[in-house]
């Protein structure tokens, strides 16, 4: 008898032993998340994809994670204090989504050892800040695949923001790739100094329009240029998110950058303990880069060459940088038979041939 | 019927200096009836806005490192508005500024010593009242409007910065990215309240407000300034140099906002980059009016226009409220203000428009 009063007493304290973990479970604080976007995440371009990553962390783990976000916080002294203010106030998780914000960023890091950072398009990491980007430069070379082929003026017309490497990374890379199915195609380049300015953009794209421009490219976050492109019955090539609903007809395809699946990672790796600080630079093949539906106007055999490009980047049979590549000068800058290495693409700070004009420096 | 303004025969002069209290308190209620209507707490949200932010230590350091420049600005600004000398050009002044300075310690980045820092600031307001002693020039000379020729120039300001970060001053090792490199710990303004940012630009920026205070009541300059102000004929008349009053006002707003420039590169931000002002040489334009162009009450106004956007932040993080809110803010801030203005200097008149015989 007494032996079985244990064993039930036994049985009992291992049941509530069992519901209180479960209880605990169930009432453990979610996994605190921030987000600071340096545009509103109204733009339809770069911070908006940052903020549908956001989202689709919370859908995925669901009251397991409060996410928070700041939106247009500016590059400057503001950054620091919006980053630590984030930090302070329990979030475990902070992804910062600007190159401006790298030194901010490992200034707060360093107050808050506890706290994981992840910086967007930075290149200075610390154990607690580990930093990611795209290999947007992929999905150029395939939009530079379909605009070579469409083009009637030989006349790629492309609005910039800031000649950082990774601008002219994706430059280059539509020179090379269009190029190399039309070698009569030029590439116009005017630079808007900013990453979001409707107005400039849009009359950037009616300057190269003038100019004999057929294609507008992008490299600044407003759906203007492809708006404008509508207006002008040219081609457009939309950028950071699927911008077909602002020209329809123009909007040929986008290169359409999908965090989603790293923050997802990075989320369930804090939850989990295995967060490591790193440097994570993803493309086709990670889903970080996507190639937004292809407009119908477009051949079916465009459509082919275009599709067979992005699958030979995932297989890794095909480099957007893929010598022998001259730079404006004709001299040989990569290797018949050798591609860019990533110190190379990281750095890139000079135009191929076939873009007209000069860096501003 | 008709209802028209009409001239108050002598404005309140205490309501002159309430009004800018009254604007305060009817944005207050005005915006938690929007916040009411959006569905929030009223309560909450006020309090996100105007209370969490400063209820640390951290927070009252980052209120005043926000208000720093604007104040400073602003006080410069006060000056020649009371002269009726529009400088609305401050914001490349500050720019100026910053690559003066920074460029300074860019010049001397491994170099250990005591003078940095001095030179960086004296650089500074050199910058500053260079940019802002072209429109002077101009002014005197060809009697072109300042409010064009300054405001011209905060964007080629802006266009140098731009090319000066994107090519000489950018950082050898910065993989080509647009930033310089870090600036030397001499480079950087002694921190007041230690882990925080608050820096020793802020009880500089209070002693320039006692010094702007003085200029302007005890100083036969600052009566010369609110003399042609209120009254350019007199001051003719009494044999003011009008060139002269148009130099200083302007030299003295550049040279405060170029000093803010310097204080924004050598104290919070640390090294020179793409964007140095979230235009703070614009919003010191409110700060100024809101001030009442007095420096005490710029000083103020400077706090409060900060506390708005730390309360930004705040309402962002813990209220998930949008960014938008600090804009709405501020433009009920100036509206109210504006609207109290009118209705100090004029009031209601009911009935038909006569022509005014007296």
């Amino acid at each position: 008898m007494s032996e079985f009063r244990k064993l039930t007493l036994l049985t009992l304290a291992m049941l509530a032993s069992f519901l209180v973990g479960m209880f605990g479970v169930a009432h453990a604080d979610p996994l605190k998340v921030g987000f600071v976007y340096v545009g509103p995440i109204g733009d339809h371009g770069w911070s908006y994809e940052h903020n549908q990553g956001r989202l689709s962390v919370e859908k995925e783990f669901g009251d397991k994670v409060k996410t928070t976000y700041v939106e247009s916080v500016p590059e400057g002294a503001d950054a620091q204090r919006v980053i630590n203010q984030l930090a302070a106030k329990g979030h475990d998780l902070i992804f910062t989504t600007s190159f401006g914000y790298m030194n901010p960023t490992i200034q707060v890091a360093k107050k808050h050892p506890k706290v994981h950072f992840e910086h967007a398009t930075g290149y200075k990491r610390s154990k607690n800040v580990a930093t990611y980007s795209g290999r947007f430069y992929e999905g150029r070379h395939v939009a530079g695949l379909i605009a070579g082929k469409m083009t009637k003026t030989n006349i790629i017309g492309y609005v910039a923001s800031f000649p950082i490497p990774e601008v002219i990374r994706g430059i280059n890379a539509v020179a090379i790739a269009a190029r190399s199915v039309n070698p009569d195609v030029k590439v116009k380049v005017v630079w808007v100094s900013s990453w979001f300015d409707p107005g400039k953009e849009s009359t950037a794209a009616n300057t190269l329009i003038d100019q004999g421009a057929d294609i507008i490219m992008q490299h600044t976050d407003s759906p203007a240029p492809v708006q404008t492109a509508q207006k002008r019955g040219v081609w457009a090539l939309g950028q950071a998110s699927n911008m077909s609903s602002f020209g329809p007809k123009a909007h040929l395809t986008a290169i359409i950058d999908n965090w989603s699946p790293y923050y997802i990672a990075r989320t369930k790796a804090v939850m989990d303990g295995t967060w490591k600080s790193g440097d994570t630079w993803g493309g086709f093949k990670s889903g970080m880069v996507e190639m937004a539906p292809y407009n119908s106007a477009i051949p079916a055999d465009v459509v082919n060459l275009a599709e067979t490009a992005r699958k030979g980047i995932i297989s890794g049979s095909v480099h957007a940088f893929t010598g022998p590549i001259k730079d404006q000068s004709g001299k040989i800058v990569i290797a018949d038979g050798k591609v860019a290495d990533d110190g190379m693409l990281a750095g890139m700070n000079f135009y191929v041939e076939g873009v007209e004009g000069k860096i501003p420096q | 019927m008709l209802v028209s303004l009409e001239l108050r025969p002598k404005a309140s002069k205490a309501m002159v200096y309430q009004s800018p209290l009254i604007a305060v308190f009817m944005t207050l209620i005005t915006s938690m009836v929007m916040f009411w209507l959006m569905d929030t707490d009223p309560f909450l949200a006020i309090n996100a806005y105007f209370i969490e932010p400063v209820s640390t230590l951290d927070g009252v350091a980052e209120l005043l490192v926000k208000a720093t420049p604007l104040i400073l600005i602003a006080l410069g600004l006060s000056v020649g508005f009371q002269a009726n000398i529009w400088n609305i050009g401050a914001e490349g002044q500050l720019t100026l500024g910053a690559i003066f300075s920074g460029g300074i310690a860019l010049a001397y980045f491994d170099v250990d010593t005591p003078f940095l820092l001095p030179a960086m600031l004296v650089f500074g307001v050199l910058g500053g009242m260079f940019w802002a002693a072209i429109p002077a020039i101009l002014k005197v000379r060809y009697n072109t409007n300042e409010i064009l020729t300054s405001l011209m120039l905060t964007y080629v300001g802006l266009l140098l910065l731009s090319y000066l970060i994107h090519g000489p001053l950018r950082d050898p090792d910065g993989f080509n990215f647009p930033e310089s490199r870090l600036f030397h710990d001499s480079a950087l303004l002694p921190i007041i309240i230690e882990g925080s940012r608050l820096h020793i630009g802020f009880l500089l920026t209070l002693f320039i407000a006692v010094l702007t205070w003085m200029l302007l009541i005890k100083h036969i300059i600052g009566f010369q300034i609110r003399v042609i102000g209120m009254a350019p004929a007199a001051a003719r008349f009494a044999g003011f140099k009008q060139k002269k009053l148009i130099w200083i006002t302007l030299l003295f707003s550049g040279g405060a906002a170029g000093l803010a420039g310097a204080f924004e590169v050598s104290g919070p931000i640390g090294q020179i980059v793409p964007v140095i002002s979230p235009g703070y040489g614009f919003t010191a334009i409110i700060v100024a009016f809101l001030g009442r162009l007095h420096p005490l009450g710029v000083v103020l106004a400077g706090i409060l226009m900060a506390l708005t956007y730390l309360g930004g932040d705040a309402a962002q993080i813990t209220m998930n409220l949008p960014n938008a809110v600090t804009g709405v803010f501020q433009g009920m801030l100036l509206f109210f203000l504006l609207a109290s203005d009118v209705l100090i200097r004029y009031r209601f008149k009911i009935g038909s428009i006569k022509k005014e015989t007296t």
